[in-house]
């Protein structure tokens, strides 16, 4: 918070009285509105216990860790082609052969703008409209997400300090070592944020496997909600799921980021220190 | 080929409910998506607290599930817009969380000074958020606000199984009766994403050239 306090003074003995109302109105009017919707909830039967007891039946929870299992394991999959993908065509877009930047510019371009959605109905006509088959899910993400890191990856290699590629190939350097092996590791560090976020985008997305009927917790809800008519109740527990995964994907990366910046940072103190011995 | 031309008012049609729920919940999350932001750079913290948990919420839970939650959970509350409303609402809401977000960071990237001048002149918070901050952050960030409209646009696909005959709904019709002409049918149909995907970077570009001069 350091650059916003720059948009107000420090509060005086005024300005914090006032602050202090505003915070117990939010909180007074937050309160209200989780009144209301408790309010609504009960009075128009939602707090029912037969809508809810899905999600208390061993069964069933049975059947929603199952359903888990499998969004996460479409999403492994379909984030590992993505990266794939992304490398092989942000090294067409990087490319010094019109020959390759070409129809890699106009393949990534095409499928960043065309719906996520569309695509894998594209996809899933291919397979003649069979349910309960992952292929469209995956093959779409894939295409998506992957022309969306294509895009990631150009960026972050062209982020590269010139200083660094100019002295690979002072020293040398073929295109291909310098962008192996100067740009690449560089690049990495950079682009971690965008690609966990395109993580997120890949594991929020694989909810699409609903309109195809591929299996997944989207479709285990509707199994749930066919049997018990509780919408409400299952898109509340099935949000509740999301967020907590997204969550926790986020925090992973955030430590492996902070793992990534340690590493660099004793990186450079041990070159300082190495430099400092050589001097004395 | 042909079976694509003689479809073409349904894909006009089609088009027509896409372009009606951009503007609805392009709408409503631009003046959500302003309020978030600005509750997140207030000097209380109860409404940052607000704004941080919105934002995290939000963006974390994908648009089914807020679709499922407005179109089939709201009714069973006893509030209801009609399927039309409700779905707008969906998208205006999840938009939104991204739409304060590149705000938020517009905001951080007008100037120092700027504010500071408004506040040595006396102004409170209010005043230099409107009448300093944030038109020069609307200016900054009119790429990344347009990339979210984009966004958007490609979302709206979404209604598709919610009762609203959208592109991708005559899409997935077409692509249904006509399996054998597959390929016309989806490359005309990408052809109009493209198209209002084309126009919204335009706007964009023209947007971005005219302000930086007035700068």
């Amino acid at each position: 918070m350091s650059s916003p306090t720059v948009l107000f003074d420090a509060p005086g003995p005024k300005a914090r009285r006032r602050h202090r109302m505003i915070s117990i109105f939010t909180v007074i009017a937050l309160l209200a509105f989780l009144a209301v919707v408790i309010w609504r909830f009960n009075e128009t039967g939602q707090l029912e216990y037969a809508l809810w007891e899905p999600f208390v039946t061993p069964a069933y929870m049975e059947l929603i860790g199952q359903a888990t299992l499998d969004t996460l394991r479409t999403a492994a999959v379909a984030i590992v082609g993505a990266v794939a993908f992304g490398v092989i065509f942000a090294t067409g877009k990087l490319s010094s052969h019109r020959i390759a930047r070409w129809p890699s510019w106009l393949v990534v371009e095409f499928f960043r703008a065309v719906p996520l959605l569309m695509l894998i109905f594209f996809i899933w006509s291919l397979y003649g409209f069979k349910n309960g088959i992952l292929i469209p899910l995956i093959l779409g993400l894939i295409l998506y997400n992957g022309s969306v890191l294509a895009e990631v990856f150009r960026a972050g290699m062209n982020a590269v300090p010139t200083g660094q590629v100019e002295a690979a190939y002072a020293i040398g350097m073929r295109k291909n070592a310098v962008m192996r092996l100067i740009q690449f590791p560089q690049a990495v560090k950079v682009m971690l944020p965008a690609i966990v976020s395109q993580c997120v985008v890949t594991l929020k997305d694989t909810s699409l496997g609903y309109y195809i009927l591929a299996p997944g917790l989207t479709v285990a809800g509707r199994a749930i909600w066919r049997e018990y008519d509780n919408r409400l109740q299952t898109a509340l527990v099935l949000a509740a799921i999301y967020i907590l995964l997204n969550l926790l994907l986020t925090w992973v990366a955030r430590m492996l980021e902070r793992r990534l910046n340690r590493s660099e940072a004793n990186a450079a103190r041990a070159v300082n220190e190495a430099a400092r011995a050589a001097r004395a | 080929m042909t079976v694509f031309f003689d479809n073409f008012d349904l894909f006009l049609r089609g088009f027509a409910e896409t372009a009606k729920l951009l503007v609805a919940a392009g709408a409503l999350a631009m003046v959500l998506g302003t309020l978030i932001a600005v509750t997140r750079v207030s000097p209380v913290k109860a409404l940052r607290v607000v704004g941080t948990t919105y934002v995290s919420l939000v963006r974390n839970t994908p648009l089914l599930m807020l679709i499922l939650l407005t179109y089939y959970g709201m009714p069973r509350l006893g509030i209801d817009f009609g399927f039309f409303g409700n779905i707008t609402l969906a998208m205006g809401v999840y938009t939104s969380a991204f739409i304060a977000e590149a705000l938020r960071s517009g905001v951080n990237g007008v100037p120092l000074g700027q504010a500071e001048a408004a506040r040595a002149i006396g102004m409170p918070f209010g005043l230099t958020m409107t009448q300093v901050v944030l038109p020069q952050a609307f200016r900054l960030v009119v790429p990344p606000l347009v990339s979210q409209l984009i966004a958007l646009t490609k979302n709206t696909s979404l209604a598709a199984t919610f009762g609203i005959a959208e592109a991708t709904f005559r899409l997935n019709g077409m692509l249904r009766d006509y399996a054998s002409e597959r390929w016309v049918i989806f490359a005309g149909y990408a052809a109009g994403y493209i198209v209002i995907v084309a126009v919204l970077s335009s706007i964009a570009i023209y947007l971005e050239r005219r302000w930086k001069v007035s700068r």
